[in-house]
């Protein structure tokens, strides 16, 4: 049986982890492919739903990208987006998805190599897990594509 | 210092008094309007707005029914101003839930004498109806609940209700108060200085305290704290991860009845009747292509885990979400257990007092590290 593979959603801020994964790419640092990356204006952009969307359509994890505090382009959204994801985490705990397939880093768009360690690092730890429960739920049996997103 | 009044009346005769306490208070000019509950001419009982004092005879403010969650009534009538001075007979609930719409804007309470009543709990809407029929009243229900026995024939009050801690109302400038009373007795307890303001020129002085309230008060609070627990605990139980959140949606059909009976869903207008959710014929074929089968009508889990991330922070526990189902889900645990934990997050309580700010509205430089766990 070939080893899971994890799909992870990445909602990167355009400013910083965006520029960071493009940075990593032409500084040849590889990272997995498991990461879907959709670029963002900024991290205060990603609404709950658009993380609750990529969970049910079968993400085994979803990682937000945004400026360090203070390094925000609209001055505050990655200290909203914070909050945000404090409060979704507490709701999809509830219902079994686990705080350590729901992440929020912060990544400048310097730190290729961070992007980099926080992809391995994520792709590993959702390898250690499996699938997302929602992913093994009833309804769905053999989930191939990532779809609807 | 507590500042109660007493009002005693003869049985049968509790509305009578309650009608000639508000009729006192708008001959005098404290207030130009009352919303209260109200037995209708044909059946059942409603909030009712009155500005003339002379209907004031069908008021029945212990009512055990909602019919809809009073929040929504009161921003209706409050949140644009309409030069009068209101009173409103509102219970825990819905007060709580009135305090979040007014962080919203969607509320105001500067014209309003907010009256609490304490509450032993409410009937579902169609089994209150019954039980009015069979001439039960507010007296003989709340005769009953004191005595710690809410079951008349084959109803009782919501589930919503046994859990429900807060049976007394606060952040009212006056409460109508029955536990520890008796029964031929209710006290009229003022909280601000408003409160005392309207007593004072409705003419009635202050006189004794109630003396077993605060007993029978904590008596009550810690009963229903254990019931919830309990409940919390059992819903947690058999309601595990997405599946079994599936399960239990499993028979909604996305009829967003729910929401517009939730008195803290907040938007003027809900995303998932927008365009945003009308999709493409391809669309659906696509997701369908995807998982092999897509029911219909979609986006069920996505609308109810949606409203979770937008009011859970507000949720009052109010059950009017369980009661509005058409396909009897039982959604006021769903909602309940988890805004416990995005309440507690927050270290917030929906309604628990006007200046606590909505978690989402603030945010500051050094808090909630953990999140990211990154420190520079
Ligand atoms: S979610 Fe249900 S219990 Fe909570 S406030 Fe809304 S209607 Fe009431
Ligand atoms: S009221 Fe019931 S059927 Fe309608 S949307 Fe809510 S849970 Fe679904
Ligand atoms: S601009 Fe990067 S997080 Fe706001």
């Amino acid at each position: 049986m070939s080893e899971f593979e994890p799909k992870i959603v990445g909602f990167f801020c355009n400013w910083c982890t965006f520029t960071a994964a493009d940075l990593a790419g032409t500084s040849r640092l590889s990272y997995p492919s498991n990461i879907k990356i959709i670029r963002m204006m900024c991290s205060g952009m990603v609404d709950p739903k658009y993380v609750l969307k990529a969970f049910l359509n079968g993400a085994d994890g979803v990682l937000i990208g945004g400026c360090w505090p203070g390094d925000c382009h609209y001055i505050n959204g990655n200290l909203k987006a914070r909050r945000r994801v404090a409060m979704l985490t507490e709701i999809l705990k509830e219902y079994g998805i686990d705080e350590q397939r729901f992440w929020l880093r912060w990544i400048a768009a310097s730190e290729g190599t961070m992007l980099r360690d926080v992809a391995n690092e994520m792709t590993d730890k959702l390898k250690q897990l499996g699938p997302s429960p929602f992913n093994l739920s009833s309804n769905r049996k053999d989930l191939t594509a990532m779809g609807g997103l | 210092m507590a500042n109660f009044t007493k009002l005693s009346f003869k049985k049968g005769e509790m509305n009578k008094k309650l009608a000639q306490f508000f009729n006192d208070m708008m001959e005098k000019g404290v207030v130009d309007a009352l919303l209260s509950p109200m037995t209708q001419p044909k059946r059942g009982v409603m909030q009712t707005l009155i500005t003339d004092s002379s209907h004031l005879k069908a008021i029945d403010p212990f009512a055990p029914v909602v019919p809809l969650n009073g929040a929504k009534i009161a921003s209706s009538i409050t949140t644009t101003p309409s030069g009068r001075k209101l009173a409103m007979v509102l219970r825990s609930c819905e007060i709580r839930a009135l305090i979040e719409l007014g962080k919203l804007r969607q509320a105001n309470f500067e014209d309003v004498l907010l009256i609490g009543i304490d509450c032993l709990g409410r009937y579902e809407n169609l089994d209150f109806l019954t039980l009015q029929a069979r001439g039960e009243t507010s007296e003989s229900f709340l005769e009953k609940g004191l005595a710690g026995d809410t079951k008349i024939d084959d109803f009782d009050i919501c589930g919503a209700c046994k859990i429900c801690e807060f049976p007394v109302a606060d952040n009212v400038d006056l409460r109508l108060c029955i536990i520890g009373g008796g029964t031929d007795s209710l006290y009229i307890e003022s909280l601000t200085s408003k409160g005392d303001h309207a007593l004072e020129i409705a003419g009635f002085g202050i006189g004794e305290t109630p003396s077993s309230r605060d007993a029978d008060v904590k008596q009550l609070v810690s009963a229903r704290k254990l019931a919830r627990d309990e409940g919390f605990a059992k819903y947690r139980e058999s309601t595990h991860g997405f599946d079994g959140l599936e399960g239990m949606l499993a028979g909604c059909i996305n009829c967003y009845n729910c929401r517009v009976a939730c008195p803290v869903c907040y938007c003027k207008e809900c995303v998932f009747v927008t365009d945003t959710f009308r999709h493409n014929a391809d669309q659906y074929m696509g997701w369908a292509d995807n998982f092999g089968t897509l029911k219909m009508p979609a986006d069920t889990m996505f609308y109810h885990l949606t409203r979770m991330s937008h009011i859970s922070l507000f949720c009052v526990g109010c059950g009017q979400c369980t009661s509005a189902c058409p396909n009897s889900i039982d959604l006021m645990p769903a909602f309940r257990t988890v805004a416990q934990k995005t309440q507690d997050r927050f270290d917030y309580q929906a309604g628990r007092s006007h200046d606590e700010e909505q978690p989402l509205t603030v945010f500051e430089n050094d808090e909630l590290v953990e999140v990211t766990g990154q420190v520079k």
